[in-house]
């Protein structure tokens, strides 16, 4: 009985029982870039800060830029995870994993940054010997260490059904699953226990993920810097957070229903349904820009204009509209109208465009507002170096082969959830929908 | 307690920067090159920044101003440190622990006046000029910010030799290495809370106007200038 039912699900085994050379070749490729961004690293240990292109009045570039962009990316899985389990949205059952996993892994990279960023990286654990609490940098290690152990266990609880099914059926691996299992054995008590602790940690996990975005916007806040000191970073960043977050779980389902030929489970539907998710968020998102920016032109503050128009018209203009274009105008265009949005491309590329978008976005946050300091100092302008580039470049490359390794190990899609969903949750919707209707009840007496 | 400040008459101030180099000089500094100049990474502790004086179309001019760090009663720079490197003495001096500083470059982001510097590069003197570093002030490593400091090494020498001597601390004993060089008399240093002291007498002056003033940072800095100019910047 349990045999069969895990046989329906082979497909999903696949990967972790074989693997075929575009394996190899790809993680070849991203190895490759990732030493890249090793060697870059080691320049820079080597040469200190010297070798980025940061200078005076610009002292925070593509680093912090990275951070706040890792930093929301990693909004994706566990509160969007946590948010359609909550609100029992059947159709989540494929893809929770590969959002919660995306959450997990890109935190590394977003605190990574941060180092990077140091002038004496070998001194960090200061922030807990001389941790000084009013900086809003210190909030964010706390809420970004509390987000990346609450996401940890949120992504570990729903693993362990499945990593006892990989226990009992790879007997030469069993010396891995066999401590992770924590002696699973799918017994009723055990199911419910793990049911709660899920639920459990779905409510946590939620007021944890906001806090720690709008932590984040407030690393810039605090200060009193032109058009970083605005009430409305706390939540315009969670917005943008979940906005980029969506985006990358579209990007990753692409390819991993493409390159495990995963085509029954993660279907169009999944894809129009984080789809609209995504355009509400395009539309959250470009609400929350245009009131930033009205307000800001509105009360016509010298310099907070000096940076507005460097902005919309001045040095960083190119990429502020291209960001205009790519967070709003492409995904608004794609995901409005019904035919490309219930394809499997149109919301992947309104995916692409949200991430190239979102990136920008961080960066005109960071770098204009630097540019332009209040005292008129003589001011040279930034260009990122190629050891800045190269470490975003292995950053990313790094963060897809482990995300790569991790469906190599374990299902990307949650077999026992599916298999729950098939099993239960097509009656409890039809009771569920049943007791919002009263005539029908009576009717059926 | 006293409470140091400075007061800098722009009206005298030649713009000859003698102050810059006797900081420079004072503090260990090393001096800038060609390389850090075009990437925009020198480190001075005190600056002249152009001011734009006058009004668009009358009468252009351009004003040159000393900048040091203000040393603000309320300092943007201390509260957002994350490992409490740099913070407020009792006497009003804001001051940096170079060897706890991690180099996150917040304090010099949150600073609205950009005052404080960062090491991109390990400090160099050519030749001679090493054996000349002052003994009282340690050379910062690279990767860690530093700032004015109203030459404090000097007021800790000036209490040392005070101790010594059985007596109090008199104003005259603790002048920073810039003021104690102005060749106009442009500057002036001293206890902000004597009102027997010139800081402070000078400070009430109607020329008087402290820079950024309304962002509520309390400079200890304090300009002088007649005429419009002064209150406009």
């Amino acid at each position: 009985m349990e045999r069969s039912d895990v046989d329906l699900d082979e497909r999903l085994l696949r990967p972790i029982e074989r693997t075929g050379r575009a394996f190899w070749i790809g993680c070849g490729i991203l190895i490759a870039i990732g030493a890249w961004g090793l060697f870059a690293w080691i320049t820079q240990l080597r040469r200190g800060l010297a070798v980025t292109g940061l200078n005076v009045p610009v002292y925070w570039g593509l680093y912090i830029t990275n951070f706040v962009f890792f930093i929301g990316i990693s909004h994706a899985g566990t509160l969007i995870s946590a948010i359609l389990r909550l609100a029992h949205a059947e159709w989540r059952r494929s893809i929770t994993r590969a959002a919660e996993v995306i959450t997990v892994l890109v935190l590394f990279f977003g605190m990574g940054c941060v180092i990077l960023d140091l002038g004496r990286p070998d001194r960090v654990l200061n922030v807990l010997k001389h941790g000084n609490f009013t900086s809003p940098l210190l909030w964010d290690v706390a809420s970004v260490a509390t987000y990346l152990m609450a996401s940890t266990i949120y992504l570990y609880l729903p693993l362990i059904p499945d990593i006892a099914i990989l226990r009992d059926r790879l007997p030469k691996r069993r010396w891995f699953y066999r401590p992770l299992a924590l002696g699973w054995t799918g017994s009723p008590h055990q199911r419910r226990l793990l049911d709660r602790a899920i639920a459990a940690m779905a409510v946590i996990v939620i007021p944890i993920a906001v806090s720690v975005h709008t932590v984040v916007s407030w690393v810039f806040a605090m200060t009193v810097q032109p058009m970083w000191h605005s009430t409305i970073f706390g939540p315009y960043f969670v917005v943008g957070a979940i906005f980029s977050g969506i985006g990358a779980i579209l990007i990753a389902m692409a390819i991993i229903r493409k390159a495990y030929h995963l085509e029954n489970y993660l279907k169009p539907v999944h894809f129009n349904n984080l789809g609209l998710l995504l355009l509400v968020m395009a539309l959250l998102w470009f609400y929350f820009t245009f009131a930033e920016f009205l307000t800001t032109y509105y009360g016509g503050e010298p310099t907070h204009m000096v940076v507005f128009l460097s902005k919309t018209e001045g040095k960083f203009s190119p990429f502020f509209w291209t960001m205009i274009v790519s967070c709003f105008v492409i995904p608004f265009g794609l995901l409005c109208n019904k035919r490309t949005r219930g394809t499997i491309w149109g919301p992947v590329v309104a995916s692409v465009s949200v991430e190239l978008g979102m990136w920008l976005e961080r960066f005109l946050i960071v770098v204009p507002s630097l540019s332009n300091p209040r005292l008129p100092l003589t001011a040279a302008s930034y260009s990122p170096s190629w050891v800045e580039w190269s470490l975003l470049a292995g950053f990313i490359a790094t963060f897809i082969l482990l995300y790569v390794l991790f469906t190599k190990l374990f299902p990307i899609v949650s077999i026992w959830e599916i298999r729950e969903g098939r099993e239960r949750s097509v009656s409890e919707v039809t009771e569920r929908v049943q007791s919002y209707l009263p005539a029908l009840a009576e009717a059926g007496k | 307690m006293p409470r140091w400040g400075m007061v800098i008459d722009l009206d005298r101030c030649t713009a000859c920067q003698a102050c810059v180099v006797a900081c420079q000089v004072e503090n260990n500094v090393a001096p800038s090159n060609p390389g850090m100049a075009a990437s925009g990474r020198e480190i001075s502790w005190l600056r002249l920044v152009p001011f734009q004086g006058g009004e668009h179309g009358t009468r252009p001019e351009l004003r040159l101003v000393p900048l040091p760090c203000m040393h603000c009663e309320r300092p943007p720079c201390v509260r957002v440190c994350p490992v409490g490197a740099t913070g407020t003495d009792r006497e009003g001096l804001v001051g940096q622990i170079y060897p706890r500083c991690i180099g996150c470059r917040y304090c010099t982001t949150a600073c609205p006046y950009t005052v404080r510097h960062f090491n991109w590069d390990r400090p160099k003197w050519p030749g001679p000029m090493e054996q000349g570093l002052s003994p009282d002030v340690s050379v910062r490593p690279r990767g860690v910010v530093e700032k004015c400091t109203f030459c404090h090494h000097r007021l800790q020498r000036a209490k040392d030799q005070a101790r010594a001597e059985g007596r109090p601390l008199r104003e005259a004993d603790y002048v920073p290495a810039c003021v104690e060089t102005c060749p106009a008399e442009a500057m002036a240093f001293g206890d902000l809370d004597d009102p027997r002291s010139a800081v402070a007498r000078l400070s009430e002056s109607p020329r008087a106007f402290r820079l950024l003033e309304e962002l509520g940072t309390q400079p200890k800095v304090i300009y002088l200038s007649k005429g419009e100019w002064g209150g406009e910047i």
